[in-house]
């Protein structure tokens, strides 16, 4: 279990991390009709925009207060309602989810304050939810931003129900609280799981129809699809809510208080162990002792596949760099076939999990810090995100992309790690970026042995053909 | 058959330097060492595959099979015999004969178009023309081809006639020696050859292994002059007469061809292994003192016996941390040659226990050992059927296979460790430093958290008695001792 080392040190080299407000406004897109709105500086949300359009491989509405150094001065009120007021006009969303950034939470302004008093006096934004994260870029990882941002909608637009005239939980409905790491792939998988036992989840916020990456019929400058925005106070009425990522997890006892339903965090739903839990709490709240026979085929072939991938697995040696959801998920599945982490590098200090990393130590740090540790640890491949390549250049090691930026790949919203199913594929692209690394063939000075004589070696040229 | 080839297979079975031949009486000898196969019950290689894996590993030779597709575009790159140089012999050369090529008779020429075109463009120091089935069955030449090919291109086209249905792999191997014997071995003279010239016949070099040993001999100025074939040259095959000693790599296969160089050029020959310590120092002392009776300094077995002392402390201390990690487990081995057995007394040193072993390629002095080894008769197989290794396995009477990769599976789905030791396999396990490697492999296989894992109950499967766990031993298992069932599926 690893203990969380923070290296003394001013320079950052390489940074593993992406901010916060990204984190949120990804998570605002997967609500449906909806723009995230950055209450910054033009250049916050132009770095962070096209961040995600490179990732995603899609327009992303992302829009800005465009703060200036006047407003940075006076306040910046003003300038969110005159966003909100030129957004509506432009785009017309049903839902502007605003992230704070660096600037103006140094700044310190009284955002939730000037923004009820400018609902309460604009009687035209009636039509339009809005919500506010605080994000400051100086906290936390991507993931403690989409986390926070989860937790403002809970707050803002699920009702609190009251215990006495409370209706009747819809019993087959569950909320499903994905955490940052979690792709549109994923999330259609786990939905796959939900419903073979018969339950019907309610996913905040849903990457999968909205950044899936689809061809849509019109161009709306708004989010192509996400959690519908009457589906969200409807959260209450659920039977339990299952947050997916420890990160999640004050979202998650939020909407739990909010509609009295039982709360259960899954901190990885990769694994046939982890698979096993989250299969195990659908049975109970479904009510059976079975299941549907795809999904036991399902993991005779995750345990299949387990067999066939731990000879390449077994003793492997890797880094990895990753948010600390995505790192405990990854790392705890291949611990289960024997894989040992010689470098863990995480994103954040704030999230528990990080203890449970089955590594000795676990590093509040940067990709310099993968390649230091993957070269002193004898690694034999690394897992990171797309700017982990400059570390397996320079280490002549393969990687296996996983986490945020995936810029230099097409797919990324398709990775699935999740599931039997998710997990099989994972193992099997651990396996074959082992298998296909050029390491594997033998040579003689490997093992200390003398080239061959010259003399053995044909050299003549061959007579001419006739 | 041609008469010439009938000749030949009846040569290969008279072989006087064959301890198990000699063993039989005269008439038995005379139906050769070939079991016959089961129709519907047999597995493993046919004699063209046998010589295949003997001549492969000849790095800079182009080996061409004369074959309609199977033979060769099944059968090419699956194996692990490791190059230092030249990579031609990982090319799969093969005339594809078509239906048209058969029924016309064109199989001759279109052999000679395809010995021309390989030797236009890829100039190699030889070609390897193998023989099949079906060219052998149409009465295609190659013998005559390859003499036409030879004369007319200047580079040797060797012809292995050693069609598949002549018999097993095991002929295979022996036939590719004779015909080495035959058409290269004498036909290049070394520039120079030294008082510590050594051939190796009957290793692969897979993934490596004769690197694991060659740095000993490096230390000892012992010079692999000849091998066939691990790492080889075609010009180390064609020197081999000048060499000092020739050790035979555990492998019955190939003695004829060593009886055979030593009758010719007087080349004296040992038979050793490089599996386990006390076999691989055995087998260097041998080398040693036979290359001093052949005239090398006379200081060369005390600095062998230096280099075993040395490398023997550091083989038992690097192995030593495994012990406790190792310690108590069973071990049922299961493969062909004597190679599994050498490493027997290696495992029980670090007190892994071995339940079973299989005996059915060992003569009569290798049985003797393992009975020796073992105690008593009752935990060697000769075959097992899958269904009843995985009983065996399922029942838990062992905790780890070791196996070649046809039984691979058996293991796994009686979710049982399992260790590839055969020539499929992907790490190499000989001399010293490779006994250290295997009990590694032991420990990280049979210590890997993944079989805990795939025995854990299914959700479902929580309240109901857990069928992924592992039986109690039941009546189905089958009774140890010597069996003898021809459903023999794991070749070596």
């Amino acid at each position: 279990m690893a203990r969380l080392t923070r290296p003394r040190r001013a320079l950052s080299t390489n940074p593993l991390k992406s901010s916060a407000p990204l984190g949120a406004a990804m998570a605002y897109l997967g609500i449906e009709g909806a723009v995230p709105l950055f209450h910054g500086a033009q250049g916050c949300t132009a770095f962070a925009m096209v961040h995600m359009v490179r990732h995603f491989k899609e327009a992303i509405p992302l829009q800005t207060t465009a703060m200036n150094e006047v407003s940075t001065i006076l306040g910046g009120a003003e300038q969110i309602e005159e966003a909100i007021a030129n957004i509506r006009k432009r785009a017309h969303p049903r839902f502007i989810g605003i992230a704070s950034t660096a600037l103006t939470e140094t700044r310190g302004e009284d955002v939730p304050g000037e923004l009820r008093e400018i609902l309460a006096r604009r009687r035209d934004f009636g039509d339009l939810k809005v919500v506010y994260a605080s994000t400051p870029d100086f906290e936390g990882a991507l993931e403690d931003g989409w986390a926070a941002a989860v937790t403002a909608i809970v707050d803002a637009l699920v009702p609190e129900a009251d215990p006495a005239a409370r209706p009747e939980p819809t019993q087959r409905q569950v909320n499903v609280l994905p955490s940052a790491n979690v792709t549109p792939a994923e999330i259609e998988e786990i939905d796959h799981l939900i419903r073979a036992f018969g339950l019907t989840p309610i996913f905040l916020p849903d990457l999968s129809t909205a950044l899936d990456g689809h061809l849509a019929e019109d161009w709306s400058g708004r989010s192509l699809g996400g959690t519908r925005l009457d589906a969200i106070p409807a959260m209450a009425r659920s039977a339990a809510t299952f947050a997916i990522g420890e990160s999640m997890q004050g979202a998650a006892r939020l909407l739990g208080a909010r509609g009295g339903m039982p709360v259960q965090v899954f901190p990885a739903l990769t694994g046939l162990r982890a698979v096993d839990g989250f299969v195990q709490a659908l049975m109970a709240l479904a009510g059976t002792a079975d299941a549907p026979e795809a999904i036991r085929r399902d993991r005779a072939r995750l345990q299949d596949a387990m067999l066939d991938a731990h000879f390449q697995i077994g003793g492997l040696r890797y880094a990895i760099a990753a948010d600390p959801d995505l790192a405990y998920a990854l790392s705890s599945a291949l611990a289960g076939l024997g894989a040992e982490a010689v470098a863990v590098i995480t994103s954040s200090g704030a999230n528990p999990i990080v203890e449970l990393i089955p590594a000795e130590e676990a590093v509040l740090g940067d990709l310099g810090d993968l390649e230091a540790g993957a070269r002193k640890g004898c690694a034999r491949l690394l897992i990171s995100h797309a700017h982990g390549r400059h570390a397996a250049q320079a280490l002549g090691l393969p990687l296996v992309r996983a986490g945020f930026p995936i810029n230099d790949r097409l797919g990324a919203q398709d990775i699935c790690r999740v599931g039997y199913r998710g997990t099989r594929a994972f193992l099997f692209e651990i396996a074959n970026a082992v298998l296909s690394h050029p390491h594997d063939a033998a040579r003689p000075e490997d093992f200390g042995a003398a080239p061959i004589e010259p003399e053995f070696e044909h050299d003549r040229p061959q007579t001419a053909p006739h | 058959m041609s008469d010439a080839l009938k000749q030949t297979v009846q040569e290969a079975f008279n072989e006087p330097g064959c301890a198990t031949n000699r063993a039989k009486p005269a008439e038995a000898r005379k139906k050769g060492c070939a079991r016959p196969l089961t129709p519907g019950a047999a597995a493993g290689g046919c004699a063209f595959d046998g010589a295949m894996i003997t001549l492969q590993p000849i790095v800079d030779v182009a080996h061409l099979v004369h074959a309609p597709l199977a033979c060769g575009g099944n059968s090419w790159d699956n194996r692990g015999s490791a190059s230092s140089g030249p990579m031609l012999y990982k090319t799969g050369f093969t005339t594809d004969l078509t239906e048209l090529d058969i029924v016309m008779g064109k199989g001759e020429k279109k052999l000679y178009a395809a010995i021309r075109e390989i030797v236009q463009n890829h100039a190699p120091p030889a070609i390897f023309v193998y023989a099949t089935c079906v060219t052998a069955m149409i009465g295609d030449d190659i013998a005559a081809v390859c003499k036409a090919a030879t004369e007319a291109f200047g580079t040797p086209a060797i012809p292995v006639d050693v069609p598949g249905y002549a018999g097993s792999k095991n002929l295979g191997c022996k036939l590719a020696g004779e015909m080495m014997y035959r058409h290269v071995i004498g036909t290049v003279e070394p520039e120079r050859t030294t008082e510590c010239d050594i051939n190796i016949i009957g290793d692969y070099n897979l993934n490596g292994e004769l690197w694991q040993i060659k740095p000993l001999l490096d230390r000892l100025g012992i010079r692999i002059l000849g091998s066939l074939s691990a790492d080889a040259r075609y010009r180390q095959v064609a020197m081999m007469h000048r060499a000092r000693v020739t050790m035979l790599v555990c492998s019955h296969a190939l003695i004829g061809l060593a009886r055979k160089m030593e009758e010719t050029w007087g080349i004296p020959f040992f038979e050793g292994s490089f599996y386990g310590i006390s076999d691989t120092s055995q087998a260097l002392r041998t080398m040693c003192r036979m290359l001093v009776e052949r005239g090398a300094p006379a200081d060369l077995i005390d600095r062998c016996e230096a280099l075993i002392a040395e490398e023997e402390a550091g083989a038992r201390a690097a192995l030593a941390p495994y012990r406790p990690r190792v310690e108590g487990r069973r071990v049922l081995l299961y493969t062909g040659g004597h190679k599994s057995w050498s490493v027997v007394s290696a495992l029980q040193e670090l007190g892994i226990e071995v339940v079973g072993t299989s005996v059915r390629k060992a003569t009569e002095a290798d049985k003797a050992r393992v009975v020796q080894i073992m105690g008593d008769e009752t935990h060697m197989y000769e075959n097992m059927a899958p269904k009843d290794m995985y009983a065996t396995l399922k029942a838990a009477k062992a905790d780890i296979l070791m196996s070649g990769a046809r039984s691979q599976f058996v293991a796994l789905k009686a979710r049982t460790p399992w260790i590839d030791v055969n020539q499929e396999k992907h790490e190499p396990y000989a001399g010293y430093m490779g006994m250290v490697d295997l009990v590694r492999a032991i420990d990280r296989s049979v210590n890997n958290p993944v079989w805990e894992e795939v025995r854990r109950p299914a959700p479902w499967e929580a309240a109901r008695p857990a069928t992924g766990l592992r039986l109690a031993a039941t009546s189905q298992d089958p009774a140890p001792g010597p069996v003898n069932d021809p459903k023999d599926f794991e070749d070596c």
